[in-house]
């Protein structure tokens, strides 16, 4: 039985609509397409990458990869120092070539040893 | 110059002797529209002026009339501003229809409640801004409802309608009211204006700051509309809705016409068509607009001389009224069908024509249909000719004998011959 | 000018209104300038996106990575569109006073193809109008979305697919044809200068009529560059002063810093250097480069003219 009402969901607040909606068929769905946002709307981008960032020590917190970053990645931590979140960096390199300290180094990914 | 009458700020109900495009006009601002975006073009320019006049004098207070540079920006900013969640209305006409032709599509998938008065003229080339149906029809795939308006004060009430169906949550669809260009536009006629308190009653204002329960624009609660759907994703199915929607409108027109007639007393047939002295005849016509209401006459005088003829005026024609079509010819034994449109390489030539055939084929016990087109490009249909078609229907009924001059089996009646 | 570390204490701009995750190509000019531009901006605005990459990046329904309202639209509506908000807050800011409708704003982000072939008369017609939006032109010099064909904005000798030995014509000037439109605000900005990009769309915000910003956004598969020079290729547009960094308020030009010395001639790099770098040059003639390069200090000329007849008009 298809659950016509299931669409008014998203008129709810950002806290109570679903994240990701699901229809069954043609009788559930809203009347127009309407998508709501998501990290990772194309799925997991960090499978892109060939090369992946890291942070040297020698890093001296100048947010200038923060800056530059195109996907936003590179988050501030409360500390003052930034990480990358691998699961979304496509490893388009631009963080390493902007350092001016020379604390971003590219790494193969098939060198790494996590995932 | 133009003097804005203040007088008139609240309507109260009174009579006026006026064109239809400014009933029109009226029609927009007894319905408290929030936007208009408008660009002019002959025969609907007074519509704009009009609503000009009324939004620069401060008639409409808060209403936003945006000045657009072409036909595309019109529909394209009413489809923002609708988005949003207002009430919208525009006027155009033939070739500024056919530029915005691309956003009809649009505004019909985004299931806007926009409602647009259509001055009918005919598609150029040749040049020609005088009645014809072929701008409006030709939009009929795009899942626009569509409306023909015989009578000034037809323009005024359908335009009222209009706004209750297409807002209903079950409908959300918009919707062309299309009327003869010259023909309504640009005569006069005492029209009805109703007190705006009665028509609040009738069509309240939007209620909520939300705006519609389909879409929205909430920095709160962010959407997105119009992304990509893939062939093997839901986009057959949301095109499906569209004509579900459509086809489910018919119900709501009807109950709107009642709610209508009991709150104005002014009654339109159910909705979808007007009959006139169908019961007892063996012949009947269907016709659309202005010249539905000549051809009432025309039916009383040939009804003198003995023959029973019938008319039914078809008021949508979209969604198309196929029940009540059938209804209709169940009851006589030849059909005639007079467009004011063509529909080239169609099956009859006409556009309602074929949809009438369309509706009936395979239905047991119903007319012959002989399709007719008369009126392009706004050319005069007098009431001698339209008795003559009568005759002509009553003449194939009695003797079984078509007419001799048809074009690929269709009347093209009143053709120009010159010695 | 703003610091970074300054910016990094706001609060709207430390957060990440396109989310990641998305089907941006690696090291996408697009996104940066979208990434700086909603930092200035915040969620209260409402996004039309005519036919460009912005459309398809976002992802396939149900998902999206704007966190703002966003909609797409067919290619030549952009600007109306972006009237149609403005409007509707007004009538609405009118109807329910005090929920936040006159704090909206309306924007139209389109690419330079949206902007500088179809979508030109909706824009000249806003702009006429002086409706009340910030109309944004991402310039990757061709149309990228379907497959680097080339757009009045392409640069002269540039190859594309349409034109495979290099763009005979020049590129339209699209700023000087909004400044024509006597607008309030116009200004052009790079990816190289995320801070001025801030800057300058903070500074949009708080005008009020037609606001145009026109940002040059390299594109790596389209100009062919390896994708992590796209800033150090932004920078260089701006440092052979081919990309003139300035903002006209009220008629009056002011070069933005990094454009300002470069009035001098000495201090721009020639332009074979930026020219080089990228793979739609490849085979550029002689007589092309020379050409492009008097174009260059043809612009620059007409540049100081004005504004020393600015600052002897001030005196």
């Amino acid at each position: 039985m298809a659950d016509t009402e299931k669409w008014k969901k998203i008129n709810k607040s950002r806290e109570e609509r679903p994240k990701l909606q699901e229809y069954s068929c043609w009788e559930e769905l809203s009347p127009i397409p309407i998508s709501l946002p998501i990290d990772g709307a194309m799925g997991i981008t960090g499978d892109w990458r060939t090369f992946r960032p890291v942070i040297k020590e020698g890093c001296n917190k100048c947010g200038i990869c923060w800056m530059y970053c195109p996907e936003g990645t590179i988050h501030k931590k409360e500390d003052g120092s930034f990480e990358i979140d691998y699961i979304y960096c496509k490893g388009c390199g631009i963080c390493a070539k902007e350092c001016p300290t020379n604390n971003m180094e590219m790494i193969r990914e098939s060198d790494t040893k996590d995932d | 110059m133009i003097k804005p009458e203040l007088k008139d700020f609240l309507q109260s109900e009174e009579t006026k002797i006026i064109k239809g495009n400014v009933a029109a006009a009226y029609a927009a601002k007894s319905a408290r529209v929030q936007v208009i975006s408008a660009y002019p073009i002959t025969p609907q320019t007074t519509v704009v002026e009009k609503l000009s006049e009324f939004v620069d004098g401060g008639l409409m207070p808060g209403t936003q009339y945006i000045k657009v540079e072409s036909e595309h920006s019109v529909l394209a900013s009413l489809v923002g501003a609708s988005m949003a969640g207002t009430r919208t209305f525009t006027a155009t006409s033939g070739q500024g229809l056919f530029y915005m032709y691309e956003m009809v599509h649009w505004t019909a998938g985004v299931r806007l409640p926009i409602v647009m008065s259509i001055a009918s003229r005919g598609p150029a080339p040749p040049w020609n801004i005088w009645a014809d149906f072929t701008d409006v029809i030709s939009c009929r795939d795009t899942g626009w409802i569509s409306a023909f308006c015989a009578t000034h004060q037809e323009i005024y009430d359908e335009i009222l309608m209009s706004y209750k169906v297409c807002e209903d949550y079950d409908v959300l669809l918009p919707k062309f009211v299309a009327y003869g260009g010259f023909i309504l536009s640009h005569t006069s006629k005492p029209v009805i204006l109703e007190d705006q308190d009665k028509v609040d009653n009738f069509l309240p204002p939007l209620p909520d700051e939300k705006g519609w329960p389909h879409i929205w624009v909430d920095p709160k609660r962010p959407l997105m509309h119009g992304n990509l759907i893939m062939p093997s994703g839901f986009y057959s199915e949301f095109r499906m809705k569209i004509h579900d929607a459509l086809i489910k409108s018919k119900l709501k027109i009807k109950v709107v016409a009642k709610e209508f007639e009991k709150t104005f007393g002014r009654s339109y047939g159910n909705g979808l068509i007007q009959e006139y002295k169908i019961n007892d005849a063996d012949v009947a016509m269907l016709n659309y607009g202005d010249l539905a209401l000549q051809m009432e006459e025309a039916i009383d005088q040939v009804r003198e001389e003995g023959y029973k003829v019938g008319m039914v005026k078809l008021r949508h024609f979209r969604p198309f009224p196929v029940e009540d079509i059938i209804e209709i010819a169940r009851k006589v034994k030849i059909l005639g069908v007079m467009d004011r449109a063509t529909a080239f390489g169609s099956p009859t030539g006409g556009p309602v024509s074929s949809e009438v055939k369309t509706a009936l084929h395979g239905i047991k016990g119903t007319a012959t249909v002989f399709p007719m087109i008369n009126g392009l490009g706004g050319r005069e249909v007098t009431l001698e000719q339209q008795k003559e078609q009568l005759k002509i229907l009553i003449k194939i009924n009695e003797t079984g004998e078509l007419p001799e001059d048809l074009l690929h089996g269709t009347l093209w009646h009143g053709k120009l011959e010159v010695d | 000018m703003a610091s970074l570390k300054k910016v990094m204490e706001d609060e709207i701009a430390c957060k990440e209104w396109f989310l990641p995750g998305n089907a941006c190509c690696t090291g996408c000019g697009l996104e940066i300038a979208l990434r700086w531009a909603m930092k200035a901006l915040g969620p209260e605005i409402a996004m039309v996106t005519p036919a460009s990459c912005l459309n398809v990046v976002i992802g396939l329904w149900p998902k999206t990575a704007p966190d703002f309202p966003q909609f797409n639209m067919a290619f030549a509506a952009g600007a109306a569109v972006a009237t149609g908000f403005e409007a509707a807050f007004k009538a609405k800011a009118h109807k329910f006073p005090g929920k936040g409708w006159d704090k909206m704003t309306s924007i139209c982000f389109a690419g330079d193809g949206g902007t500088t072939d179809i979508g030109l008369q909706g824009l000249s017609g806003a702009a006429e109008r002086n409706s009340d939006i910030i109309y944004v032109c991402y310039d990757n010099e061709a149309y990228m979305n379907t497959g680097i064909q080339r757009s009045s904005s392409t640069p002269h000798g540039a190859v594309t697919t349409t034109t495979t030995f290099g763009k005979e014509r020049y590129k339209k000037n699209l700023p000087a044809i909004m400044r024509a439109h006597d607008i309030p605000y116009v200004a052009t900005c790079s990816i190289s200068e995320p801070l001025d990009i801030y800057e300058k769309f903070k500074k949009a915000k708080s005008i009020k009529g037609t606001k145009y910003i026109h940002i040059l956004a390299p594109c790596a598969p389209g100009w062919g560059f390896p994708s992590e020079n796209t800033i150090e290729i932004a920078r260089m547009a701006v440092k052979t002063g081919f990309w003139i960094l300035f903002e006209v308020e009220n008629d009056v030009l002011t070069l933005s810093k990094k454009s300002k010395p470069l009035l001098d001639p000495s201090k721009r790099i020639p332009i074979i250097e930026y020219v080089s770098t990228q793979k739609r040059f490849v085979g550029i003639s002689e007589k092309t480069l020379i050409e492009l390069q008097e174009q260059i200090d043809q612009d620059w000329e007409k540049i100081s003219k004005e504004i020393y007849c600015q600052e002897e008009y001030s005196k």
